[in-house]
């Protein structure tokens, strides 16, 4: 088990490099120069030679690449991700100004997903054909296909601007005003929620079809055992491993969605600096969020991976 | 089987795929939703193909005189703010929508069955650093990578398959190497091996065949996804560039109009919705009608 962790620890530690690894190579390909749109953005006339020399000089950009690596992550490490090209402020204030809101919103959807989509998956398998697991599939068939930007536009039409029950956009801490808060959260959190519930629905269903016809399960029938302790105790721990899988891969799909659903309900988030900074190409930005994002992967696939050998004895690395 | 093989086993063969075809599609076809998917689809496509014949109006034509009507008889789904007729425009978008689903998936499904199948079948370091690849890829929620990848090739139609196709890459490599390596264990892959042949035959005769079934529901499934993910980019303004007329940015378009005409929003949306439903039900179709076991073949 030990080893088990301990490798899975330093597969994710090379991930983790070859994922800065790329997001550092993947903004050096950006097309022009970051120096001339330094210094275009602070308005600077006539440029001299000289004084790009010096830019370059003071940003490390003259350089060799490995060298200009390094500097950046050990910034990274020490907090430092850089300064806007847009501003010059410095890209960890906005992030730790912006990260609180996506984690807020993406966390209530990960729960959200969790706490409806299993159950509903496991009703359907228990159920399987009756009335409530035709209704349930149909829904999590239509959950994931529907674009959730365009859900987001439905529900501002419908809950905001038709019934005005809720705020069209925006967003408040809750810290500050509890009740506007979860007010603003209810249709984003929702649209975050849904492609994770259907897909879990999905999962949780076909998993629990296929331990239901196990020998075991049989077995625990013919003892006479209740429907719910066969469910709850036999079937469910055994069901569970794949759910858990793609609840995981869900932290993923949030973090994808955000950047769609942050744009749709003006949500000052970190999907909504993906795009403009992808939009601005304020590549410190960029780097940042990608960053950040990716890490936030890799470790819940760790948290995934470890789970799984500690739900299933069975697991063993190869 | 040989040229010169006799014709016994042949038309036995022949018997047992007919057979099989046989029960593929009725196992296929048995449920309505899939035959509806199979519709759908059929219906995309002939849009796709005949937009031309089939829209009423020019999609990119402006008319300022008729901006933001409502739907009605004229316009059937209403003009937008600069008098284009939304129904056309809707019909266009299903060029854009299917053509870079069709061509993305086969190209990342190309390389990416590539990636894995050499992964798979070599192993040890090959696989090794191929699998950290792809992880380190999947390490970025999709949207952001083509949006990443987007944005540094430029917009336009090419760079949104490209950024797209290299997003989806690492799901048909993943998915591949664990088929090869399973695959691989037959005994039919050992007695390839032991007769002679290459490996660059065993790959591609032998193994890459048997693959394949999983691979095929996954590409339709994927053609789904695609179709969300580039509705997605050019919701966001990233994609295919205006005035071509494509889904993900009329929904956007549509944003501002909200409140006076919904439509604008609506349509293009639920044209996307119903492509992707319609794509995930065929492919579960052909999950359930590729499994031996639901076919009844073993």
């Amino acid at each position: 088990m030990t080893t088990y962790i301990i490798r899975r620890l330093i597969l994710a530690v090379i991930v983790l490099f070859l994922v800065s690894l790329f997001v550092f190579l993947a903004m050096r390909l950006l097309p022009g120069d970051p120096v001339l749109m330094y210094m275009s953005a602070s308005s600077v006339q006539e440029i001299t030679e000289e004084q790009l020399d010096e830019v370059r000089h003071q940003f490390g950009l003259d350089k060799t690449l490995p060298m200009q690596y390094f500097d950046w992550i050990t910034g990274v490490f020490r907090g430092d991700l850089g300064r806007s090209i847009l501003n010059r402020s410095p890209v960890i204030q906005e992030i730790l100004r912006r990260l609180p809101i996506t984690f807020h919103l993406g966390v209530l959807a990960f729960i959200i997903a969790i706490v409806i989509g299993i159950p509903a998956g496991v009703l359907c398998a228990v159920r399987r054909g009756g009335w409530l697991d035709n209704f349930v599939t149909t829904l999590a068939n239509i959950g994931i296909t529907v674009p959730v930007f365009w859900l987001g536009i439905i529900l501002i039409y419908v809950f905001a601007l038709y019934f005005r029950w809720l705020p069209v956009m925006g967003y408040t801490s809750p810290f500050e005003n509890f009740w506007l808060s979860t007010k603003q959260i209810i249709m984003p959190v929702f649209c975050l929620a849904l492609g994770p519930i259907a897909g879990n629905a999905r999962q949780a269903r076909s998993s629990m079809l296929e331990v239901i016809r196990k020998d075991y399960i049989r077995t625990a029938w013919s003892k006479g055992l209740r429907e719910r302790a066969i469910i709850m105790k036999h079937a469910l721990k055994n069901g569970m491993m794949p759910v858990v899988t793609l609840s995981g891969m869900g932290v993923g799909t949030i973090l994808g969605g955000a950047v769609l659903i942050e744009q749709v309900f003006n949500i000052p988030g970190m999907g909504r600096l993906a795009v403009t900074s992808v939009m601005n190409q304020d590549y410190p930005y960029v780097q940042a969020v990608a960053l950040i994002m990716a890490i936030s992967i890799v470790f819940s696939n760790l948290l995934v991976d470890i789970s799984y050998g500690w739900f299933d004895p069975r697991v063993h690395y190869d | 089987m040989s040229e010169e093989a006799n014709l016994g086993p042949a038309t036995i063969e022949n018997v047992r795929h007919a057979k099989e075809l046989r029960l593929f599609f009725r196992v296929f076809l048995n449920r309505g939703v899939v035959v509806f998917g199979m519709v759908i689809i059929l219906l995309f496509i002939i849009a796709a193909i005949f937009a031309p014949w089939l829209a009423p109006y020019n999609p990119d034509k402006i008319d300022m005189n008729n901006s933001l009507l409502q739907p009605g008889k004229a316009h059937w789904l209403g003009t937008d703010s600069l008098g284009r007729d939304t129904f056309s425009r809707t019909i266009y978008g299903t060029r854009v929508s299917m053509l870079i689903g069709l061509v993305v998936v086969v190209l990342s499904a190309i390389v990416g069955m590539a990636l894995g199948l050499i992964a798979g079948y070599f192993g040890g370091w090959t696989r090794a650093v191929v699998m950290r690849l792809i992880d380190t890829l999947m390490a970025f929620p999709m949207i952001l990578l083509a949006l990443l990848i987007a944005s540094l090739l430029g917009g336009g139609m090419n760079n949104v398959v490209m950024a797209l196709a290299f997003a989806m890459v690492p799901i048909y490599a993943r998915l591949m190497c664990g088929q090869v390596m399973s695959v691989k264990e037959n005994d039919y892959i050992l007695a390839g091996r032991s007769m002679g042949a290459s490996h660059i035959r065993i790959m591609f005769r032998h193994l890459a065949p048997n693959c394949f079934p999983p691979l095929i529901v996954m590409m339709t499934m994927m053609l789904g996804t695609t179709i969300l993910a580039e509705a997605g980019l050019s919701f966001l303004g990233i994609g295919v560039q205006a005035p071509t007329p494509t889904w993900g940015n009329m929904v956007n378009d549509g944003r501002q109009y909200l409140l006076t005409n919904p439509v604008l929003s609506f349509a293009p949306g639920l044209a996307i919705m119903l492509m992707v439903y319609a794509f995930n039900m065929v492919g579960d179709g052909l999950r359930d009608a590729l499994d031996p076991q639901l076919r009844g073949v073993i």
